[in-house]
């Protein structure tokens, strides 16, 4: 089947009104429309019609680009920009897995349209550490032992300094509850909450 | 072993830590190719029948799209056409042929492959699948199904010693049935998996799997290719627990897709293609007959379990082994049928007979102790079993006293008072339950590659897995001690096909079998660096192997009068590296022992007096895994046996509609796995005593021995603080009123 696209999904607005000339052409000619819609050209049209523009920035790096509207800022990360640090546990919002900052809160970028963080700030687990060195959240995780296979890893440790910077992680009660949106199914939460608790008494800034 | 033990047992941080603390761990879904492609799987919308017809139209005209593909257009792997025979000899019937015919098997079973340049593309072309079907009606109801109950085909699914009708000599008896849900494995990471073909007769999968030689027999076969020349790549598997030890629909469809299109291929499932498509714990019925004198000695047990499986293939997880070897008993018999039923078939689950059918035998023993006024845990200990009352051997070790000695210290549980409904906590009602565990400790055959380089570096490879539990760390570690280099140089590899070849991470068997392959592998390596020293320094032609000592990474003498550092020794004679590879198995010496690994699980529970609301408190769980390789590693995966153990007794469920025999819970928000709020402080006590017997390293095996009885002790202890008897898992509120 077709592999060659006529149409990338990041062309931008500006070329596909270049090639409007096509649509004009399709509006005057039965034929050519009926040629047209088999070729699946107004499907491809139509793609390039719906893309919109996002400009974000990444852990420090502006990225603008012309996106698919249904992309989720969790495919964006880990498909079009290949920050895969950031994991798809369920995509329906129930586990946390996907856990980002957004300006600096946490959110669930599986339930995030991409297109809708348009001048926002994004913080990844990649953006976490000051160059080689860890974030003392990510050191803590170590230390305790917050994790076995590592998979929720990154959204717990994105929770967990949310939950710090929230002023929800007073007591190991208040820290249960508030991380309780971060699924672990290797069951490493004691350990979670050690690492939160003394980052939390540490008073670092987070 | 090594002369300076001191790496081993050590809590130790996990090597790969910093890698998933930063988001660099690349699991199954993550590795990026060239000109790779989107799959997205269609699922079925009938549990039973055929299908009429596909319209694919609609579909292949969207935008993106490269091809739609059915069981109509598929291309066949030649290796499904073998006949009935699986390619998995774990199974007994045919596995299920991803695209291979118009049969609908079960519920939610792939009828369609949409494929496109982009993921959001490859969605979208999949909702546009539209299929007809010829329905029948499906049979997912267990319970009403029990007529159809068949004998396994495995080997002894019915046991018996000494006399079935010891019962009629008994004091007392005892009879009942208990029953244990559908779980889910539902570890964090989706089933994925990324097709490379490279020309038409070799191939490449990233794939998430407990077994990179398992996949790569299992697609080989599937496609009928040289084993060398399918290669599987899994370096970080996201939770497993016994659902990626097999080749399952991701693998197949990304395979078969990326045939058709000629280029790399992606497919990740859905949550919800998680719950039935790549296997789960079979739902239970089990009846439970005791017959005990006055002092509480058993003089009888009959242990019967039905569990179920698939129409096209049997599943078997024996749970009434246990019961054959737990307790001092002349008179057993144990009896393990299958129910078939229009449902996909399930797979290993953490401890996979263990878990249900402890939940039987442990809360039967509860029962039988209130009925005997005998503490329950005093009722275990008379029943102790000295040596293996069915085959008679002794054990290679076995510690269980000490579990429940140091267990019932650390707990409190002389304060437990024996009346149910007797302790109170303001509005809450508390009980206090324990329960036994045992798992079989095995060693496998696997091998593994030492190569000591110039710089002094170590890199031990061995193509087993890490699903979590901590393999290269403790890896590591052993390989530290037998050779004396620091655990910093050394480096362990798996999670790859071309790696030497070694049984995969389940049945908790890695550290028992891998870790005595890398042992065994380090002894040797460091068995050809005195071989070297000595053909350097004529000196020490005659000294002896056991005068020669490492550390830091050198050789000694131990007198001290020659000490090089590894590094040195290969300059000096100017080799690059030494290399040794080792297969390894168990000694002839261990077939005369028998080997358990056990636990002794005491759990608080509380529940509300006017909500029925129910909470674990706080669990001890004392266990005799024999050496113990890392403290802190093995602490954590202690704690996920009791997360499991208390989402079985008290929160997770799966449910099938069985008028339509579709699964109704089938995400995250419906089927609940414990969160953070739910785990109560968990203690582990180790008894940390070496088994010499079945390892070199001493190691028993530790994956799964923790959730075997977590579930029965939380439902003693619900009876204990409630006077109410659960018999069917999970304990919900409602079924307290
Ligand atoms: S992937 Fe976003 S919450 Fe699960
Ligand atoms: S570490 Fe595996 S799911 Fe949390």
């Amino acid at each position: 089947m077709n592999e060659q696209e006529p149409f990338c999904p990041n062309e931008s607005r500006r070329s596909f009104l270049k090639k409007s000339t096509v649509i004009t052409a399709v509006a005057l000619t039965p034929a050519a429309a009926i040629n047209a819609a088999n070729n699946h050209w107004d499907e491809h049209i139509a793609a390039a019609i719906e893309n919109v523009s996002l400009s974000v920035e990444i852990n420090g790096t502006r990225h603008t680009m012309d996106i698919d509207p249904r992309t989720s800022l969790l495919d964006l990360l880990r498909e079009n920009l290949h920050l895969t640090g950031t994991k798809k546990g369920c995509d329906y919002g129930q586990c946390g897995a996907c856990t980002v900052h957004v300006n600096g809160e946490r959110v669930l970028s599986c339930l995030t349209l991409a297109a809708t963080t348009d001048g926002s700030k994004v913080t990844t687990i990649e953006g976490l550490a000051n160059g080689d060195e860890l974030h003392p959240m990510q050191a803590a995780f170590i230390k305790h032992d917050g994790f076995q296979c590592g998979y929720c890893t990154p959204g717990q440790i994105m929770s967990a300094v949310a939950c710090i910077r929230e002023g929800h992680a007073s007591s190991r009660d208040q820290i249960r509850e508030y991380m309780s949106g971060n699924i672990c199914r290797c069951g490493a939460y004691p350990n979670i909450v050690d690492a939160i608790e003394e980052v939390q008494k540490g008073g670092q800034k987070v | 072993m090594g002369d300076d033990i001191k790496m081993a047992g050590q809590p130790l941080s996990r090597v790969d830590g910093k890698l998933k603390v930063t988001g660099a761990a690349k699991y199954a879904a993550e590795y990026i190719i060239p000109n790779l492609a989107y799959g997205v799987l269609a699922s079925g919308a009938i549990a039973r029948g055929r299908i009429k017809s596909i319209d694919t139209a609609a579909a292949e005209k969207a935008p993106g799209v490269i091809a739609i593909i059915t069981h109509l257009n598929a291309p066949k792997p030649p290796g499904y056409f073998g006949g009935k025979e699986s390619s998995d000899p774990r199974t007994e019937g045919g596995e299920y042929r991803v695209f291979y015919n118009d049969v609908i098997l079960y519920s939610g079973q792939p009828v369609a492959l949409a494929i496109a340049d982009t993921f959001e593309r490859a969605r979208y072309a999949a909702s546009l699948v539209k299929v007809q079907y010829v329905k029948e009606p499906p049979q997912t109801d267990m319970l009403s199904n029990m007529d159809k109950a068949v004998v396994p085909k495995e080997s002894d699914p019915d046991y018996n010693r000494g006399d079935k009708n010891a019962f009629d000599n008994a004091a007392f008896t005892f009879e009942q049935e208990y029953q244990t849900q559908l779980q889910v494995h539902n570890p964090m990471e989706p089933h994925a998996a990324i097709a490379v073909w490279e020309g038409a007769d070799a191939i490449t999968v990233y794939n998430k799997t407990q077994s990179s030689p398992i996949a790569q027999e299992d697609i080989a076969k599937a496609w009928k290719l040289q084993k060398e020349n399918v290669h599987i790549v899994s370096k970080f598997v996201g939770g497993a627990f016994g659902g990626a030890s097999r080749v399952w629909p991701e693998e197949m469809a990304a395979t078969i897709g990326a045939k058709k299109i000629g280029r790399p291929l992606k497919v990740v499932f859905n949550r919800d293609q998680l719950f039935n498509m790549v296997g789960y714990r079979p739902q239970s019925l089990q009846k439970i007959k005791l017959g005990a004198d006055k002092d509480g000695k058993l003089i009888g047990i009959h242990h019967e379990a039905y569990g179920n499986t698939s129409t096209y293939e049997q599943f078997t997880a024996n749970m009434t082994s246990l019961t054959q070897a737990l307790y001092a008993c002349d008179n057993v018999s144990t009896l393990y049928r299958l129910v078939p039923l229009d449902v996909s078939t399930p797979c290993w689950t953490r401890a996979p007979g263990e878990a249900p059918g402890s939940f039987a035998l442990e809360s039967a023993l509860d029962e039988l102790s209130y009925t005997l006024k005998i503490d329950p845990l005093e009722l275990r200990k008379r029943n102790y079993a000295a040596q293996n009352p069915d085959t008679k051997q002794p054990w290679s070790t076995k510690f269980l006293n000490e579990c429940y000695e140091r267990g019932a210290a650390q707990f409190g549980w002389e304060k437990r008072n024996p009346q149910p409904r007797s302790t109170t906590n303001g509005n809450w009602l508390i009980g206090y339950g324990m329960a036994t565990g045992i798992y079989g400790a095995w060693r496998a055959p696997s091998s593994a590659r030492a190569v000591l380089n110039s710089d002094g570096t170590l890199v031990v490879q061995s193509a087993t897995a890490d699903v979590g539990v901590g393999t290269a760390t403790i890896m590591s570690q052993i390989a530290a001690d037998a050779t004396g280099i620091p655990v910093e140089k050394i480096k362990f590899e798996l999670g790859d096909s071309r790696l030497p070849p070694a049984i995969g991470q389940f049945g908790s068997l890695t550290t028992t079998s891998v870790g005595s392959a890398v042992n065994d592998a380090c002894v040797a390596l460091r068995q050809k660096a005195i071989e070297y020293l000595k053909k350097s320094q004529s000196s020490l032609q005659n000294t002896p192997v056991e005068n020669f000592a490492f550390g830091d990474g050198k050789i000694k003498t131990k007198d001290d009068a020659v000490s090089i550092s590894y590094a040195d020794l290969l300059q000096q004679q100017h080799l690059p590296s030494i290399e040794v590879t080792v297969d390894s198995k168990g000694s002839e010496e261990a077939d005369k022992y028998s080997s358990y690994s056990y636990n002794a699980t005491f759990v608080e529970v509380g529940v509300h007096a006017l909500t029925n609301q129910l909470k674990v408190n706080r669990v001890v769980s004392a266990i005799d895994a024999g050496k113990i390789m890392n403290k802190k590693t093995a602490r954590s995966q202690v704690y996920g046996s009791v997360t499991w153990g208390i989402g079985m007794a008290l929160t997770e469920e799966s449910v099938i509609d069985d008028r339509y025999g579709r699964w109704m819970v089938k995400d995250l928000a419906d089927y609940h796995v414990p969160v953070n709020a739910d785990i109560p402080a968990i203690e582990v006590l180790f008894i940390d005593k070496s088994d010499d017997i079945l390892t070199p390293i001493g190691a028993k095996g530790l994956g799964e021995i923790g959730i075997v009885g977590v579930a029965a002790a939380i439902a003693n202890a619900v009876y204990h603080a409630t006077g109410k008897r659960v018999r069917d898992l999970p304990i919900t509120p409602d079924k307290l009123v």
